[in-house]
C-alpha cells in the first residue's frame, strides 16, 4: 500500500503484450480461411453489388433474393471463390423504386468499386436501372422475368442468364391452358411492365392456340382490395387467368375466391399471385384443384431430384417451402433460384474470362455472351437452360401444378423448346 | 354482369370502404374541431392499429375472434396513449403553432413509419377474421314468368363486411353520444368553442388535449382493427387513408362531425361506385376535383361555418 512499484512489469506493460499475443494468435486462426484463394495473383474480394427490395412492394421477394443470394455465395466460397479469389456482397436496397435503383447502381459502380451489379425483380426498377448501367459500363445482371433483356429495349451490359421470362413462360403454358382448361379466357394482372408482358405475350400465345381474351383486367400493383375489380370478369369466361404481385397478393386470392363462392370457372394462375404466401391459407380452400405456373416447384416433388435437395438445404428450405426456422415463413421459390444460377453463371463467365478487375468487364460480358446448354446440376437446380446470347436471355423449363389437398404438385413440364421464340436483337452487335 | 346487381355490388363495397373512411376521419376532423392541429401523422396512427391487431392476433392463439376483439380493445388504447404522450411531449412544447404542428406531425409520420418498418418488417401480414361467411344475394327480375329471384354470378359479401358496416355505425353512435351527452364531451365541445374562455370557467384545456388527440388516435386505430382482416397490415397502409380522411375533412368541413359523415359516405360511396364501373384512379381523380371545387366555391365546407 502506497509503495511504489518499481517492477519492470507494470501492469499496463502486460496487458499490451498479452494483447499483442492474443492478435498473433487471431490472425493465425483466421490465415487457414485465406489459403484456398491464395494462388490468386490479387487475393482482394470480388465485389458484386447486390440490388436488392429490402422495402417497397418487392419486400417478400427481396428478403427471399437475399438468402439465396447469401446461401450461393458461401457455396462458391466455400469451394475456393471465383479465379481464387473471394466473393463479397455489398447489398443495397432499392425500394423498389426505379429512381432509387439507378441510384443504386451508380453507388456500386462509383462509390463501392464493384466488379459487377447484380439483383433485383420488379421489372420497372431493371428499366429503372439498366441505363446507368450501360453509362457506367457495369455489367448488371437481372433475375427480373421481364421481357426487357430480350426485347432489346436495354444494352449490352444488362443480362439475363439465370430466369427465363415472361414471352417464353407463357408460350410455353398457353397449350396447357387451351388443351386442358378452355378458350375464354379472363386475364387479371397488375398494371405495370411486367403485368403488360403478361397481357401481350398470353393474348397472343393463346390466339395462336385457338382461343381468345375475353377481358384484360388491370390492376394498380399497390391497390389493397378487389372484389370491385371482379365484376369485370365477362359470364362466358371458362378460365382466370391471374398474376399479381404486392403486398396484398393474399387479398387478391381471397376475395377471387369470394367473388366467385361455389360457381367458380376453371383457374389458372402464376403463382407469384402466391408467393410468400402459405396456400392453406385461410380463405384459399377454393384453390384446390385450381392450376398454377411455376417456376421451380414449391413443394418438394415425389421425383426431387438431388440438386434441388442440396440448393433447398443450402438456403434454409423445408419441403414446404417454408423458412427451416418459421414455417409460416414462406418462400419465393419460383424466382429466387434465379439468384443462384445467376451467381453460378458469373463464376463460370469470370472464370472463362480468367478476370481479374473492372478492366475485364467486357471481357466477361462476352464470355457470358459465348455460353449455351447448362445441364441441370447443383449449380442449375431448377433445370437445364439454354442462353441466348445474342438476346442475353436463358430459356429453361416451366412447370405446371396443380393444387392437391393443399400441396402443389407438378402436372406437366414443359420443354425447352416450348418457350423459344425467335430473337428480336443482336446486343452482341453493339459496341461497349 | 348486368347493371341491377353490379351496382348493387358496387354499393356494398362502397359502404365498407365509406364505414372504414367515416371512423378514420372522424378521428382527424375530431383533433382538427377541438384542437386546431392538422394532423399529418394520423395515416400512420391508423397503420399502428393494423399493427397491433396482427401482433395482438397472433401472439394469442386459439380462435380468431379471441384475438380479433382483444385486439379491438387493446390497438386503439394503445394508439391513443401514445397519441397523447406525443401531444404532451411534442405538440404541447410547441404550443400548438399551426406551422409547427404539421411540421412536428410530418416529423411522428416518419418516425412511426420507419420503426415499424425497423420492428415490423416490410411484409404485409393477414389477420383472420374471426367470421366470415360468403352471402350470396339474390336479384328480382321481371321477366317472362313475372316477378323472378335470380342469384347472379359474384353477386356476394361476406358476414364480415356487413359487419364492419354495422360496427361502424355503432361506434359513431356511440362517439355522438359521448360528445353530446357525456361531462368529457361537454368539456371537448366547450374546448373547442372557445379555448380561452372555457379555460377561465375551469376546463383543465391542457389535458381535453391530450385527451382528445389521443381519441382521434384511437378511432383510426379502431378503423384499421376492422379492416386488416379485409386488407392485412403493412408498413406503408397510413398513405391512402390518410389522402382520403383529408379530402372527407375538407368535403365535409373542417371540425364539423356531421358533415365529415355526409363526406364519408359520399366519398366512400362514390369511390366504390366509380371504381367498379370505371377505374379506380378515375375515382380518386374525381375526389380531389371535388376539392377542388369545395374549395373555390364553399371554402368553408359543406356543413362548416364561415369565419368572420
Amino acid at each position: 500500500m502506497g509503495k511504489i512499484n518499481t517492477s519492470k512489469f507494470t501492469r499496463r506493460g502486460v496487458l499490451k503484450s498479452i494483447g499483442a499475443g492474443a492478435g498473433v494468435v487471431g490472425a493465425s486462426a483466421v490465415a487457414p480461411g485465406l489459403t484456398g484463394f491464395a494462388q490468386a495473383q490479387s487475393s482482394a474480394p470480388i465485389r458484386l453489388g447486390f440490388q436488392v427490395h429490402r422495402t417497397g412492394i418487392g419486400a417478400a421477394y427481396g428478403r427471399w433474393y437475399d438468402r439465396t443470394t447469401q446461401a450461393a455465395v458461401k457455396r462458391i466460397n466455400d469451394m475456393g471463390g471465383i479465379n481464387g479469389r473471394p466473393v463479397e456482397i455489398i447489398t443495397e436496397d432499392d425500394g423498389t423504386d426505379p429512381k432509387r435503383g439507378a441510384e443504386v447502381v451508380e453507388k456500386f459502380a462509383t462509390l463501392y468499386n464493384c466488379d459487377i451489379a447484380f439483383g433485383t425483380l420488379f421489372s420497372h426498377v431493371v428499366y429503372g436501372s439498366a441505363p446507368r448501367a450501360g453509362e457506367l459500363k457495369l455489367p448488371y445482371f437481372v433475375v427480373s422475368e421481364g421481357h426487357h433483356v430480350a426485347s432489346g429495349k436495354l444494352n449490352r451490359y444488362t443480362l439475363q442468364p439465370g430466369i427465363t421470362d415472361v414471352k417464353s413462360q407463357v408460350q410455353a403454358m398457353a397449350p396447357f391452358v387451351s388443351d386442358n382448361l378452355g378458350k375464354k379466357i379472363t386475364m387479371i394482372y397488375p398494371d405495370f411492365a411486367f403485368g403488360h408482358d403478361h397481357r401481350d405475350f398470353f393474348t397472343a400465345a393463346i390466339e395462336a392456340q385457338g382461343g381468345t381474351v375475353v377481358e384484360s383486367i388491370a390492376i394498380p400493383p399497390t391497390e389493397t382490395s378487389f372484389t370491385k375489380y371482379f365484376p369485370r370478369i365477362p359470364r362466358e369466361t371458362e378460365v382466370i387467368y391471374h398474376v399479381m404481385v404486392g403486398p396484398a397478393v393474399l387479398t387478391f386470392v381471397k376475395e377471387l375466391g369470394e367473388f366467385f363462392g361455389p360457381n367458380r370457372p376453371e383457374i389458372f394462375g402464376f403463382i407469384d399471385s402466391l408467393e410468400a404466401v402459405d396456400i392453406n391459407s385461410p380463405g384459399l380452400e377454393f384453390l384446390e384443384n385450381t392450376y398454377f405456373w411455376e417456376g421451380h416447384p414449391r413443394n418438394a416433388q415425389a421425383d426431387q431430384t438431388s440438386y434441388d435437395k442440396v440448393y433447398r438445404a443450402a438456403v434454409g428450405v423445408d419441403d414446404n417451402g417454408a423458412s427451416l426456422d418459421d414455417p409460416k415463413d414462406f418462400s419465393t421459390y419460383s424466382h429466387m433460384f434465379g439468384c443462384w444460377e445467376t451467381l453460378n453463371i458469373i463464376k463460370a463467365g469470370m472464370e472463362a474470362a480468367d478476370y481479374q478487375g473492372p478492366a475485364d468487364r467486357t471481357k466477361l460480358i462476352e464470355a457470358v455472351e459465348a455460353m449455351s446448354d447448362m445441364p441441370h446440376s447443383d449449380d442449375h437446380p431448377q433445370g437445364a437452360k439454354r442462353f441466348n446470347g445474342k438476346t442475353h436471355q436463358t430459356f429453361g423449363h416451366q412447370y405446371i401444378s396443380k393444387v392437391s389437398n393443399g400441396k402443389l404438385v407438378v402436372e406437366h413440364t414443359t420443354s425447352i423448346e416450348d418457350g423459344l421464340y425467335e430473337d428480336e436483337v443482336d446486343y452482341t452487335t453493339q459496341s461497349f | 354482369m348486368e347493371f341491377g346487381p353490379h351496382l348493387m355490388l358496387a354499393s356494398l363495397e362502397g359502404a365498407v370502404t365509406a364505414a372504414i373512411l367515416a371512423l378514420t376521419a372522424m378521428g382527424l376532423s375530431i383533433v382538427f374541431g377541438v384542437m386546431r392541429v392538422v394532423n399529418i401523422a394520423h395515416g400512420e396512427f391508423f397503420m399502428l392499429g393494423a399493427v397491433i391487431a396482427w401482433w395482438v392476433a397472433s401472439l394469442l392463439g386459439g380462435h380468431p375472434a379471441i384475438g380479433f376483439v382483444l385486439a379491438l380493445v387493446l390497438a386503439p388504447l394503445i394508439v391513443g396513449t401514445l397519441a397523447a404522450v406525443a401531444d404532451r411531449f411534442i405538440l404541447q412544447r410547441i404550443n400548438y403553432d399551426p406551422d409547427r404542428t404539421i411540421v412536428a406531425t410530418i416529423g411522428l409520420l416518419y418516425i412511426i413509419q420507419q420503426t415499424t418498418l425497423m420492428t415490423f418488417g416490410p411484409e404485409a401480414r393477414p389477420v383472420q377474421p374471426p367470421f366470415n361467411t360468403r352471402l350470396a344475394l339474390p336479384w328480382f327480375e321481371y321477366g317472362e314468368n313475372g316477378f323472378a329471384m335470380i342469384w347472379p354470378w359474384g353477386l356476394s359479401i361476406t358476414s364480415y363486411k356487413l359487419f364492419v358496416i354495422v360496427a361502424a355505425i355503432t361506434i359513431i353512435t356511440g362517439l355522438w353520444l359521448f360528445l353530446t351527452r357525456s361531462k368529457a364531451g361537454l368539456l371537448m365541445r366547450a374546448t373547442q368553442q372557445d379555448s380561452e374562455t372555457a379555460q377561465a370557467f375551469g376546463v383543465p384545456v391542457q389535458r381535453v388535449y391530450s385527451w382528445v388527440f389521443g381519441l382521434g388516435a384511437g378511432l383510426a386505430a379502431i378503423g384499421a382493427v376492422l379492416v386488416v382482416p379485409i386488407q392485412q397490415a403493412h408498413y406503408l397502409m397510413g398513405q391512402d387513408p390518410l389522402l382520403l380522411s383529408f379530402i372527407v375533412v375538407i368535403i365535409g368541413g373542417l371540425g364539423s362531425l356531421p358533415g365529415t359523415i355526409i363526406a364519408a359516405i359520399l366519398i366512400g360511396m362514390s369511390d366504390g361506385i366509380i371504381s367498379v364501373f370505371f377505374s379506380p384512379t378515375l375515382a380518386k381523380i374525381i375526389a380531389t376535383l371535388v376539392v377542388a371545387m369545395v374549395l373555390v366555391f364553399r371554402p368553408q365546407g359543406l356543413l362548416g361555418k364561415s369565419e368572420g
